[in-house]
């Protein structure tokens, strides 16, 4: 294990921390908000002088990076970077309790929006504007950001982007990283900004349609209003419903159809999957929600929102959905797991590994019928080697024990099954919300102070697709061999 | 040349489109990748792309590199460059072939067969459009050809059309030129050379006149021929140009070696094992003498005269053979010892073990590649006529062309500001070689070539102090 390259590169990160962080404080700033101005500028002195200190007295960029290395980086990265992304919540007197704090910005870095606020909309805006904003940033990946900005680290930097990009296998755009990760960022800010100007003409304020472009984008879905988007008029739910749709598909899809080849979108199993996902659940639910709302397009409205919000894990609401029957109430906890495309911003366990197990299941079943039969598993027309079967069987066996495992752990809470089951699955599959007394109008607050690290655990489990955290926690992973 | 001005290009580089990933061309990746191309690569083992790509910043495409649709996917039509290097040399011609007709502006295949290096490759060359053929074994060849010609350097680069030569030399710790300052060698010596790099251990300097050198430098000097021979006459560095050479190992650059040997009248001995190459070597080189036997024998090869011959070249297919038995050779006094080694980080070990002379074919091909990668580049904008590298890799000499006035034109060399270790080593002026001094100006229709320890020099006001 190189750990002054790892110290390097987490230092890095805190400095580019301590810079974004002048985003918030010139917001409150404009709001003339003086003590959280006073909290972001302490909280940037510290990112920054615990940044130079890793990176430049600690570390050293020796270019010795290898998948060891880049897990290591990418998992300390983020837990540094929502340590110290708490800090402006506690010093401002936002959130007093550190455990709260870190349990806020964990869920905003890694887009769940699971929240412990009893009281959003008390919230000064500078707050406000970083808790989105951290959304933003855990979307489509710091470490991707650290890429598209700094010069060139070393050609093995892919380690780092597989260990932080979400999805089973990580393709390049061009084949240099650097303008991989420009352009992934690109697209991913022309899109906020696309959506913010849409919302801003669709009647909201300027500041709201901006941090609602955050939540969106990300497919994170802090939401500042205590009853979610319920208060917005439909046309603006409708917008944030097209977004959280294209937040949940492939970038490398939407990069090609931008440069005009729109035929691997067209053939792309994985996209017509998740959009056949989406209008098969939206209209089951439809139907199914009809007795409470009465008119067919309500319904419409309110269902489909709900499954896109699920199904790319955003987490907005727009209605209590724990008053719903219990079909629509399953269905959108099974949607839970299943997430969006891999390559997105979405999280859950990805629509490409599900139809991938899928497949070899088929071929299993065909192998037991045939014993001597050969065939392979085929995805998008090409043949899938059997390493990445083999991977996405051993990421679903994880996925399930590493769900039970926290489980277990947080049934000693004081709630019903249902609160306990939803709260683990809507954080690690970074939705935000679930049901029960973790509903969309509620919060996590009631939990306890080791749950609420333990479900930020889940969180950040959930976003970095378990292997980088997991590893972690693995004696032989940190030995000096 | 034409060049298709609606191509899509990536931010400043070219795409580079390099099929078949083996040994030469995992190399050639490596150069490039330095050099900041775009690069894709073809190859139809999945586990050799995963592998390079975790190592290098380049993308991969899997698949047969004569499949029209791989070709469509890596978008060879944006391509400025295609190498074809897999192990076949029909494999090559026709995925140049495609790829040319696909839209790729330049292509290069490695042709290796020797049946197909004679007249029949112009003829393919032409036909299949292929920009350049190349030989990698008869690259080594000629390059291993140009050191026993002169085998008082270890390695001998001539530039810009041969007006210049640039030869790299070992002192050795009892050399005169031990503890000669720079300024001084004019003098002592009445040798109008100009040494432009030393390498001392790991490190490198681009020297000024009030360095020292000592014994055990590696010196890099330009000159014209005359004046080097000059040099190393006074110095007792000149050994005579090899007349009789022991080659170990038949592999084709032994026989492309024995060949120009052979041309210039030179005896040469090849030892082999292997019965079958022996008997192929022998049919082909009746000129040469055809030993079979274990090489490595030390009894072999005192037989066979080594104590008594002017140059040894171990050219087995193992590099640690090759190390070894160079020292033994060496060690008889063999007054030129050359052994190729492939592998690049066994290099530095046989040069700390006393090798001075190491041969890499697989450097030699991806240094032709860059430097003709350089020169599409150079059509595109960038200044850069030709890029040699020395040292190693670690000093590069560029030869820019002068086309319009600056702020290096027209100036005493002494006025110009130069970055660290930069040297101007030559202006060449109506084909006459001008060994710069400060009162030097570089005038307009020149060409100049820099030295320089710094990557990356795009032009010639580069070596300016920002």
């Amino acid at each position: 294990m190189n750990y002054r390259i790892i110290s390097h590169t987490v230092g890095r990160i805190l400095q580019l921390e301590a810079a974004l962080l002048l985003l918030p404080l010139f917001v409150s700033l404009l709001y003339r908000e003086t003590d959280n101005v006073i909290a972001f500028l302490i909280s940037a002195a510290a990112a920054l002088a615990v940044g130079l200190l890793l990176t430049y007295v600690l570390g050293k960029d020796d270019r010795l990076l290898f998948a060891r290395e880049g897990f290591a980086i990418v998992a300390l990265a983020w837990l540094a970077m929502s340590a110290v992304g708490a800090l402006p919540y506690v010093i401002s007197g936002a959130i007093p309790s550190y455990a709260d704090a870190f349990f806020e910005t964990v869920s905003g870095f890694t887009t769940t929006s699971a929240t412990i606020l009893n009281d959003v909309e008390n919230l000064s805006n500078g707050i406000i504007f970083w808790r989105s904003f951290t959304h933003w940033l855990g979307g489509m990946g710091v470490l991707v950001f650290i890429m598209a900005i700094f010069p060139q680290e070393s050609g093995r930097s892919i380690h780092i982007m597989r260990a932080e990009m979400p999805g089973p296998t990580v393709g390049k755009l061009v084949p240099k990283l650097k303008e991989t990760a420009r352009i992934l960022y690109l697209i991913y800010i022309g899109i906020t900004i696309v959506e913010a100007i849409l919302l801003f003409l669709g009647g909201m304020s300027p500041f709201e349609s901006f941090v609602h472009a955050f939540g969106t984008a990300g497919t994170s879905g802090f939401a500042i209003k205590a009853d979610g988007l319920a208060s917005y008029a439909p046309h603006l739910q409708w917008m944030v419903m097209v977004f959280m749709l294209i937040g949940g598909i492939n970038f490398n899809l939407i990069y090609l159809m931008l440069i005009g080849h729109f035929r691997p979108a067209v053939k792309s199993t994985e996209l017509w999957v998740y959009l056949i996902i989406i209008v098969v659940a939206g209209v089951a639910v439809t139907f199914n929600v009809m007795p409470i709302y009465g008119s067919f397009w309500e319904s419409l409205r309110q269902a489909f929102f709900h499954v896109i919000s699920i199904v790319t894990t955003t987490g907005y609401s727009i209605s209590d959905y724990n008053e719903w029957p219990l079909f629509s109430k399953t269905l959108l906890v099974v949607l839970m797991f299943v997430g969006g495309c891999a390559g997105s911003t979405s999280g859950g366990i990805k629509i490409s590994r599900f139809i991938l197990l899928i497949k070899a299941v088929f071929r299993d079943i065909k192998q037991m019928l045939h014993p001597t039969a050969v065939s392979g598993v085929r995805f998008d027309g090409k043949k899938v080697d059997d390493k990445t079967i083999h991977g996405v069987s051993t990421y679903f066996a994880f996925y399930f024990i590493i769900f039970f495992v926290i489980l277990m752990l947080i049934s000693f809470e004081p709630f019903d099954f249902e609160t306990n089951f939803t709260a683990v699955s809507a954080c690690l599959n970074n939705i935000g919300p679930g049901f029960g007394a973790v509903g969309p109008l509620a919060s996590f607050s009631a939990y306890s102070v080791p749950a609420k690290f333990l479900l930020s655990f889940a969180m950040l489990l959930g976003r970095l697709e378990i292997f980088p955290i997991l590893l972690l926690l693995m004696p032989s992973f940190w030995a000096r061999k | 040349m034409n060049f298709n001005l609606t191509t899509v290009r990536g931010f400043g580089f070219m795409k580079i489109i390099i099929a078949g990933c083996g040994k030469i061309g995992t190399t050639i990746v490596e150069s490039l990748v330095a050099e900041g191309h775009d690069i894709l690569i073809i190859d139809n083992d999945d586990s050799i792309i995963q592998e390079i790509t975790n190592v290098f910043d380049v993308m991969g495409v899997c698949g047969n590199c004569v499949d029209s649709d791989v070709l469509e996917e890596a978008s060879v039509k944006t391509a400025e460059l295609f190498l074809a290097v897999t192990d076949s040399d029909e494999l090559n011609m026709l995925s140049c072939f495609l790829a040319k007709k696909m839209g790729a502006q330049h292509t290069i295949a490695r042709i290796r067969t020797s049946e197909y290096n004679d007249k029949s490759l112009l003829v393919m060359k032409n036909n299949l459009e292929i920009s350049m053929p190349i030989n990698p074994e008869r690259l080594a060849a000629r390059e291993l050809f140009n050191i026993l010609k002169f085998p008082s350097a270890v390695k001998l680069e001539t530039f810009s059309h041969r007006n210049m030569e640039m030869a790299e030399v070992v002192l050795r710790e009892d050399s005169p030129l031990d503890g000669v300052k720079l300024s001084e060698i004019r003098g002592k010596f009445k040798a109008n050379v100009l040494v432009c790099c030393v390498q001392r251990g790991e490190e490198i300097f681009i020297p000024d006149g009030s360095f020292a050198l000592r014994g055990g430098d590696r010196i890099g000097m330009t000159a014209s021929h005359t004046e080097l021979q000059k040099l190393f006459r006074y110095t007792g560095l000149l050994k005579k140009q090899a007349r009789d050479v022991i080659i170990l190992g038949g592999s084709r650059v032994s026989y492309y070696l024995a060949e120009m040997l052979a041309e210039i009248g030179a005896s040469v001995k090849i030892i082999d094992r292997d019965e079958k190459v022996c008997e192929l070597l022998g049919d082909k080189l009746p000129k040469a003498v055809v030993i079979r036997g274990d090489g490595t024998q030390q009894e072999l090869l005192l037989r066979e005269g080594l104590s008594r011959t002017d140059a040894f070249v171990a050219l087995t297919g193992l590099d640690e053979t090759n190390v070894l038995i160079s020292m033994f050779a060496t060690r008889r006094g063999v007054p030129k010892v050359i052994a190729k080694v492939n592998r690049e980080e066994l290099i530095p070990m046989a040069e700390d073990l006393g090798l001075d002379c190491i041969v890499s074919p697989r450097k030699t091909v991806s240094d032709v590649v860059v430097s003709y990668a350089r020169a599409i580049e150079n059509s595109l904008g960038s200044n850069v006529e030709t890029l040699y590298k020395l040292m190693d890799d670690k000093v590069e000499a560029l030869e820019f062309n002068v086309r319009e006035k600056s702020r290096v034109v027209d100036v005493p060399l002494k006025n110009l500001k130069l970055r660290k270790n930069i040297l101007i080593i030559g202006v060449i002026r109506d084909r006459k070689l001008i060994t710069p001094t400060g009162e030097t100006e570089i005038q307009l229709g020149d060409r100049v070539v820099v030295i320089t320890a710094n990557q990356g020099l795009g032009d010639l006001s580069d070596i300016l102090e920002r």
